[in-house]
């Protein structure tokens, strides 16, 4: 790490420092290095000059309102709260004297994006040396009015206080003096011991509360700028599928439609698709519209694709060699003929929708030259580099104001949306706010990757896996050599180097249904199938199955194939097993029709067990009693009211994806539209839910997404345990789960 | 186009727009009031839930030429300075989490409560079934309502 403090600070007391990029520090950067455009940008929320504004994330005003600047797009995973209060803490605030302003894009901000859980991890350290570097200026602030030395200064409650005298300066009286005092340099400034928290760990409500439950106009869908008109972009239900023409002059004709014209688009299924825009005085107008729009769509490229021939070609392939060798660990072959038992089972799971309830949308005013655009991007940089390069618009003359977002979930890191919106603002020339219809948004997905797994497994008499194979076939977009997005699987997948005998063998299928990251991106998928057949292998070897898991586990952490990745710590993960088993009630008796099961997965930093207790009546019809969550992200749950709800809204979400969820493909075409064939999970299905932590003394990582996975696993174990029968394939819906 | 004047919120709003507009558009596209949110428009989702004569209904599915002079109330109108009981039950619980289907739960938990004060799980169910969460929220939602159902009852 390289810092540098200016030798020349302006009044506004601004830290420079290089080295930005390798220290992640989003202090160092001067507001006099603003330049061009930026320098006026109406995103960013600039300090007036009698501020105390020592970085980009905070400001005091001479009344001592503070406010922090959160950076990142907030869509649900309660970052525009968890950050602020890692600054507030340190900074001695109260959290009730704090206001919170979303930022937008800005390159001087790091990673200014809502994915991979990624801001606890990445910013957890960071944003409190924001907050502790601001505190020792206020503090150097006072010493030099007092005279005193640090020793005796300390900072609570937005002031600080002479422990020796009994003074206190607050901090408004103390903004204009700190502003002028020398920046510490980062790394000599103390952070608080864990155990003097005041802020973090507590129950913080969303800080976009009371604005959200009075209606005011917060997301993306709810802009309004002077001017602008309504437009909704029907695109060709094939992917990628051009227009050849179009019946726009009878839509022209459509009550309140002011106009409709073709966007040529790009061959890029991922960037600016082809398609027809509508304009019109308001949403109902260009909707209704689109009912009467008949194009002639040129899918001769792109009509081919079904999941059905998907699925048949992947059974076939999986069971014939592997296009590559991911891993090959030991002497599989040798073990297969030692174990006592093998067992080969084959697992599938569809391709999945976001199905964000704010479908995607997007508000623009371009011209030939410049662009303001208000979107939900969980990757505002991708959107602004998407409108540069199809509308030939310098990248720095294009505002990105970062809007919250009705629901994330990976769909909104591919901006597609924004360019199509930018494009008709464009050839239209006045201000116009897009809107997907629902249909629209659900059939222009970028899907959660299908996937199939052949598995074999040997068991010894002592109970302990000793091979497991797996040929994992999967997807290409267009390409046979590599995955597409989200649809990888990792060279350590689990049990690998649990194992002695591991090998994991994959062959991607080109398709051209577009890909996404979807939650917890592959790992939402896979946990499904190796921790049901982790599962089997205990059945198998006649064994306890979560003695078998434990003993599979053990207490070592295992060091990652390529290390830059995290390795996998068998004790930690054993912790949170043994606390989801015990909190479901592991090994009680039940009636019959009733079982519990147990699974765990790690992704994302974060080490999540699930136990979950399932009814199934003789006909077969299958509900969700309890789950139980037990969770190690590490040291510090930062907010524990948003801590909870991520858990308990992954356990809601990947039970809804388990049970009912999948997205059809016939003829290049998603099959379904709307709610009623994709049926999200409503709230009397909704289970009782348990979130138990575990606060273990490791870094503290984030929790959007390690909770999901080993959900759906839980479920079909325990089915298993109710049923006797083995659920290999999602939605669990298709099942028969009868019993007598 | 045609005109209309509809009562919402209280007052009298006037509107120019086709006689099948749907409530939702009419209130966000024309009056501006975009608390109530669109999400399927086939009445699947109920993020568009408002009250039209007290009633709970999916705006999305009443053409603004049906609606006379019926009082519509939206969550801009549930409490002048949006501290109903339901409001601050779902800031206390900390219910949302991207927020966007909330608008529409509280719209169909005030209508319960109005004619239910105190609803059994059951009935909460019952009322909440229409209302989709992506985010999950269920379990605070059905946490939310006790709350502003004891809220009511202590008032």
């Amino acid at each position: 790490m390289k810092t540098e403090i200016a030798s020349s600070l302006t009044r506004r007391g601004f830290i420079k420092s290089t080295g930005v990029a390798s220290t992640g520090l989003s202090l160092g950067i001067m507001l006099s290095q603003r330049a061009g455009a930026a320098e006026e940008n109406p995103a960013f929320p600039a300090p007036s000059d009698d501020e105390f504004a020592p970085n980009f994330h905070l400001r005091i005003g001479p009344d001592g309102q503070v406010t922090i600047i959160s950076q990142n797009p907030e869509c649900g995973q309660g970052i525009k709260t968890a950050l602020p209060m890692l600054i507030a803490e340190e900074l001695e605030v109260d959290w009730k004297t704090v206001v919170v302003e979303q930022a937008g894009l800005d390159d001087r901000y790091e990673r200014q994006v809502a994915g991979g859980s990624g801001a606890t991890p990445k910013h957890f350290m960071e944003f409190r040396r924001l907050g502790a570097t601001a505190r020792e200026m206020l503090i150097a602030a006072a010493m030099e009015q007092w005279g005193v030395d640090r020793a005796a200064c300390s900072a609570k409650h937005n002031a600080v206080h002479d422990v020796s005298s009994g003074h206190s300066l607050s901090y408004a009286e103390l903004v204009a003096a700190a502003a002028t005092m020398e920046v510490p340099d980062v790394k000599s400034v103390t952070l608080k011991d864990p155990s003097n928290f005041t802020i973090l760990g507590k129950r913080i409500p969303g800080v976009d509360n009371p604005a959200l439950l009075r209606g005011e106009p917060l997301f993306g869908i709810d802009q309004t700028i002077p001017g602008m008109v309504h437009a909704t972009f029907i695109k060709c239900p094939a992917f990628g599928g051009k227009v050849k023409s179009a019946n726009l002059d009878v839509v022209k004709r459509s009550a309140g439609v002011t106009d409709a014209f073709v966007i040529e688009g790009s061959d890029k299924i991922d960037e600016l698709l082809p398609g027809v825009a509508i304009l019109g005085v308001d949403t109902w107008s260009v909707f209704k519209a689109a009912k009467s729009l008949v194009v002639e769509w040129d899918t001769a490229d792109v009509s081919d694709q079904n999941t059905d021939s998907f699925y048949a070609r992947a059974e076939e392939i999986s069971a014939g060699e592997a296009q590559s060798n991911l891993r090959d660990d030991g002497d599989i072959t040798q073990a297969f003929l030692n174990a006592e038992q093998t067992v080969d089972a084959y697992y599938t799971y569809p391709y999945a929708s976001h199905a964000n309830l704010e479908p995607q949308n997007c508000t623009a005013v371009v011209t030939a030259d410049s662009a303001e655009i208000w979107a939900p991007t969980q990757l505002p940089s991708w959107g602004r580099d998407l409108v540069a390069g199809h509308l030939g618009i310098p990248a720095e003359n294009i505002i990105i104001h970062i809007t919250k977002i009705g629901g994330g979930f990976g769909r909104r890191l591919i901006s597609d949306y924004m360019v199509q919106c930018a494009a008709i603002a464009q050839k239209y020339g006045k201000p116009v706010k897009m809107t997907w219809s629902r249909e629209e948004d659900m059939q222009h997905d970028h899907y959660r990757a299908a996937g199939w797994h052949r598995f074999k497994g040997g068991v010894n008499s002592d109970g302990e896996i000793v091979a497991w194979q797996d040929h994992f076939v999967t997807l290409g977009v267009e390409s046979d050599e590599d995955t597409g997005r989200g649809a990888g699987i990792s060279k350590d997948e689990f049990p690998c180097r649990f194992v002695p005998n591991f090998k994991l063998g994959q062959t991607i299928m080109n398709t051209r249904v577009p890909l996404g990251w979807w939650r917890a991106p592959g790992s939402c998928a896979i946990a499904f199938a190796t921790q049901s057949f982790i599962d089997e292998l205990a059945h198998a070897a006649s064994a306890d199955s979560v003695d078998f898991k434990l003993k599979l586990l053990g207490d070592a952490s295992q060091p990652a194939a390529n290390k830059k990745q995290p390795g996998y710590h068998g004790g930690r993960m054993s912790g949170v097993v043994a606390l989801a088993a015990k909190k479901i009630g592991w090994g009680k008796s039940l009636p019959g029709g009733e079982g519990l099961g147990v699974a765990f997965h790690f992704s994302h930093l974060g080490y999540v067990a699930m136990g979950a207790h399932v009814v199934v009546s003789k006909n077969g019809a299958m509900k969700v009693k309890r789950i139980a969550a037990a969770v190690d992200v590490g040291q510090t749950i930062m907010n524990l009211s948003g801590a909870e709800n991520q858990v308990e809204g992954s356990i809601v979400d990947a039970i809804s994806t388990a049970m009912e969820l999948q997205i059809t493909v016939a003829n290049g075409a998603v099959q379904q539209s709307n709610f009623h064939d994709y049926p999200l999970l409503r709230l009397p299905d909704t289970p009782v839910i348990e979130t138990h932590f575990i606060q273990t003394d490791f870094p503290t990582t984030g929790l959007g997404e390690p909770a999901f996975p080993p959900v759906a696993p839980a479920i079909a174990n325990a089915v298993f345990a109710a049923t006797g029968k083995r659920i290999r394939s999602m939605p669990f819906n298709q099942h028969d789960l009868s019993w007598s | 186009m045609s005109s209309y004047t509809l009562k919402v919120n209280g007052q009298a709003m006037n509107v120019e727009a086709a006689p099948d507009t749907p409530l939702l558009w009419v209130l966000r596209d024309h009056l501006n009031l975009v608390g109530t949110k669109f999400g399927c428009g086939m009445g699947l989702c109920g993020a568009c839930t408002v009250h039209v004569g007290g009633e709970a209904v999916r705006s999305c599915q009443l053409p603004v030429s049906t609606l006379g002079a019926r009082p519509i109330t939206t969550v801009e109108g549930l409490d002048p300075e949006g501290a109903s009981a339901v409001q601050d039950a779902w800031d206390e619980v900390d219910v949302p989490q991207c927020g966007y289907c909330q608008a529409g739960q509280m719209m169909s938990a005030s209508a319960l409560l109005a004619k239910t004060p105190k609803p059994s799980d059951a009935e909460i169910d019952g009322a909440m079934a229409g209302n989709l969460c992506r985010c999950g929220t269920y379990s605070r939602i059905r946490a939310a309502v006790h709350l502003a159902a004891a809220k009511t009852a202590s008032v």
